[in-house]
């Protein structure tokens, strides 16, 4: 007599996973806040927190590390989707870190301020007292990453160590931290960039525009196209052209690269995916090809 | 996601998630099984290819190391093995596939009940060479300790024994008799090379006398729907929604992720531990009310009446009820170097969505996971030591048994000092 066809379709199970991620933290600790960049992945791990909450408002902030260097369009949507959600907005700026004499930044073409966000992200934790924060990173991203657990501790300095992780059984999370440590949570661990688009069709989640073609004067450099503009000047030898591109991730406009594309809405980025032969991150973020190990490393210092 | 509409009606489309956990000895070809299957199903993108020619040529290897696909961690690499368990992901059109890729050495039992607790299949790898070693009948153990529903075994390395049938024989039916002494409700012996791809995508054309599917096929197939249990309704309050806005005044919504059995609108249903009986008045999603809900499925429900409901408390039927009681009996994995388990040791212990202390009344016996052997002299468990115990917890949990249910049968033993995750449990 039991029906055994009760199965859910791979978005909605991955869904319902996010969902029971979000409710855990809000229920076990004090102070958690969701860590936004205005990028696809943070667009949806917000939809998500959302919905888990739902008819309720949003029981934490949404924090943004701003390098300076932001895409425009990033930022306007950051300012938007905050606007529509009534949540409160925390950034922490590495530009006025930078101003204040706090931190130096290092002269490097492709390095941009990916490593100048980790203090300003500890800081921003210990000023506001954070317990939680939430983080948009997949596993599939990265091979630091997919050994990362869905609650991953960070002791007093926010340091995280691959070999001391805390097992993870079932879906029961330790949440249990001392004075100063924090968990970083990552709701969408067990997403694919696939699933995040399709995601974004099915749900018709709002994402910045440059994450669709539009044309755009960029420069050819280190194997990847930059958007030339405030943060990236052509050299002397460089060529500057106008292209039909979109972006991928959303990072620092000095080091996230274009590819050449003509998709315009979630669909048709869905259909280039399908055939796409290079990950995300290695096509267009030099941050994360410094070093082979470069985002272990990064993760290890605090890194998102 | 405002107001209340009729759910997707995507929700029951075939294309669902498979999550496997892998195990096998050092060396039985794990990793470059992985490879080949992330490599065939074209889950692997050019610069990670790239990126492993390139380190396999600076490490001086003479072929295109697949394995290393897989080797995550920096400290991995450099001592050339895997550590911790990593999770990777592929689709095919039919399925999306998350393998917890767990280490196969003796001293990481931890790491393989991790991965194992989650998997709906396991994927054990033998080396046609060696036949069946202590370690897999170790891994066929742990994996049906920890209750996964489906067994594969992949006798690999086909190509160095000629594809020799009997061989493959010998091995499936010493590993068939071995794991109906286990409770394996359902096993799948497969021959293959993992290195040549025989029967890991395609048919192999070397063993014309094996008509069986291939790892993929099989994969892609296996019906695991019902391995959920969908008969003793269990709802573990998780976090209480309560809006107190101006357009949603009085609502109160219990919010958490269904365990066990179909609710639906209508029911009649108990919340323990009060014992008040109500009625399940909606099933509300943000995009809006279902009329049923079953597992893994994260709702938010309305029950009829004033009551007092708070995270930590269990709703079910009221004729069929799960065990509440501060007396627990259950397997335990020990996961801590640090520590070790005595009777006496006070510890916090997570079953569901609560928290109690713990007490560790009694140590029944330590258990041999290779020959299965009761010690029952044993006066502790140490890191990856497995062994039967009692506790005692300072209020009741609302358990099932782990056979029974693995949701509202399993729990974590965390230690109330150092906060590490140190035991994992499965109630008996
Ligand atoms: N001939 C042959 N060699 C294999 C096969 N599968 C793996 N190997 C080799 O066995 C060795 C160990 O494989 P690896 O995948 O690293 O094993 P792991 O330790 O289980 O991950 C490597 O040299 C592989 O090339 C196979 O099917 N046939």
């Amino acid at each position: 007599m039991v029906r055994t066809d009760y199965r859910l379709t791979q978005l909605d199970a991955l869904e319902a996973e996010s969902i029971h991620v979000f409710r855990e933290v809000a229920a076990e600790f004090e102070r958690p806040a969701l860590l936004f960049s205005g990028g696809k992945d943070s667009a949806v791990m917000l939809h998500i927190a959302a919905k888990a909450f739902w008819p309720a408002a949003l029981p934490f902030p949404v924090v943004h590390i701003d390098t300076g260097h932001n895409f425009p369009e990033a930022i306007e949507f950051r300012d938007r989707r905050v606007a529509e959600l009534g949540v409160r907005l925390i950034v922490g700026s590495v530009q006025e870190a930078i101003d204040s004499g706090q931190l130096v930044e290092k002269r490097s073409s492709t390095a941009g301020r990916n490593r100048l966000q980790t203090p300003v992200l500890l800081e921003t934790i210990e000023r506001h007292g954070f317990d939680a924060l939430f983080g948009g990173a997949r596993r599939d991203e990265e091979k630091a990453r997919a050994k990362e657990r869905v609650f991953s501790f960070r002791d007093e300095f926010g340091q995280w160590d691959p070999k001391n992780q805390r097992p993870e059984l079932w879906d029961l999370y330790n949440t249990k931290i001392g004075n100063g440590e924090h968990i970083r949570v990552f709701p969408l661990s067990n997403w694919t960039e696939l699933d995040i688009w399709q995601y974004v069709e099915r749900e018709s989640v709002a994402l910045p525009s440059i994450y669709f073609a539009h044309r755009r004067e960029v420069v050819a450099r280190d194997g990847m196209l930059l958007a030339v503009g405030a943060y990236v000047t052509p050299a002397e030898a460089e060529e500057v052209v106008e292209e039909l591109v979109r972006f991928r991730t959303v990072g620092d406009m000095s080091c996230t690269g274009a590819v050449v594309s003509s998709a315009r809405n979630p669909a048709e980025v869905i259909a280039e995916t399908a055939v796409t032969r290079i990950t995300e991150r290695g096509a267009t973020r030099a941050d994360d090809r410094t070093a082979e190990a470069a985002m272990e490393d990064r993760k290890r210092e605090g890194y998102f | 996601m405002s107001g209340p509409a009729e759910a997707s009606p995507s929700r029951r489309r075939p294309g669902d998630i498979l999550r496997f956990a892998t195990a096998g000895s050092v060396d039985d070809g794990k990793s470059t099984l992985i490879g080949r299957l992330l490599y065939d199903s074209k889950a692997i993108f050019e610069d990670q290819l790239e990126s492993v020619e390139r380190t396999s040529r600076d490490r001086g290897d003479e072929y295109t190391n697949l394995a290393l696909l897989t080797d995550g961690l920096r400290a991995e690499r450099e001592q050339g093995i895997t550590i911790d368990v990593a999770y990777r992901y592929f689709a095919t059109p039919r399925r999306k596939f998350i393998i917890a890729d767990t280490p196969g050495h003796i001293q990481y039992t931890r790491n393989m009940v991790t991965g194992a607790s989650t998997a709906d299949l396991a994927v054990v790898l033998a080396d046609a060479r060696k036949g069946l070693v202590e370690q897999s009948r170790r891994h066929a153990f742990l994996v049906s300790l920890l209750r996964v529903p489906h067994i594969v075994l992949c006798v690999n390395k086909m190509d160095l024994v000629d594809y020799a049938q009997d061989t493959f024989e010998e091995i499936a039916g010493e590993f068939e008799g071995f794991a109906a002494r286990l409770s394996v409700p359902d096993l799948t012996v497969i021959p293959i090379s993992a290195l040549h791809g025989d029967n890991v995508v395609t048919a192999s054309e070397n063993m014309p006398w094996y008509e069986g599917p291939t790892l993929l096929s099989h994969l892609e197939h296996v019906w695991v729907a019902a391995d959920r249990n969908l008969v003793d309704v269990r709802f573990p309050v998780q976090y209480v929604i309560r809006p107190q806005s101006a357009a949603y005044p009085d609502y109160r919504g219990y919010a958490g992720k269904v365990a066990g059995g179909v609710l639906k609108v209508g029911d009649e249903v108990m919340v323990l531990p009060s014992g008040f009986t109500t009625r399940i008045t909606a099933i509300d999603t943000a995009d809006g009310s279902v009329d049923e809900a079953f597992p893994p499925m994260s709702v938010t429900i309305r029950l009829a009446g004033e009551l007092d409901v708070s995270r930590g408390d269990m709703i079910c039927r009221p004729h069929n009820q799960p065990t509440a009681g501060q007396d627990i009996e259950a397997m335990v994995a020990w996961m801590d170097e640090r520590a070790v388990l005595r009777p006496g040791a006070k510890l916090a212990i997570k079953h569901t969505t609560r928290v109690a202390r713990a007490l560790v009344r009694e140590l029944h016996y330590r258990l041999d996971v290779t020959t299965l052997h009761r010690d029952e002299g044993a006066s502790s468990l140490e890191l990856n030591e497995i062994g039967r115990i009692r506790l005692r917890t300072t209020k009741p949990l609302f358990t099932d048994t782990y056979a029974r249910n693995r949701a509202t049968g399993g729990f974590i033993l965390i230690d109330e000092a150092t906060h590490r995750t140190v035991g994992a449990g499965m109630i008996l």
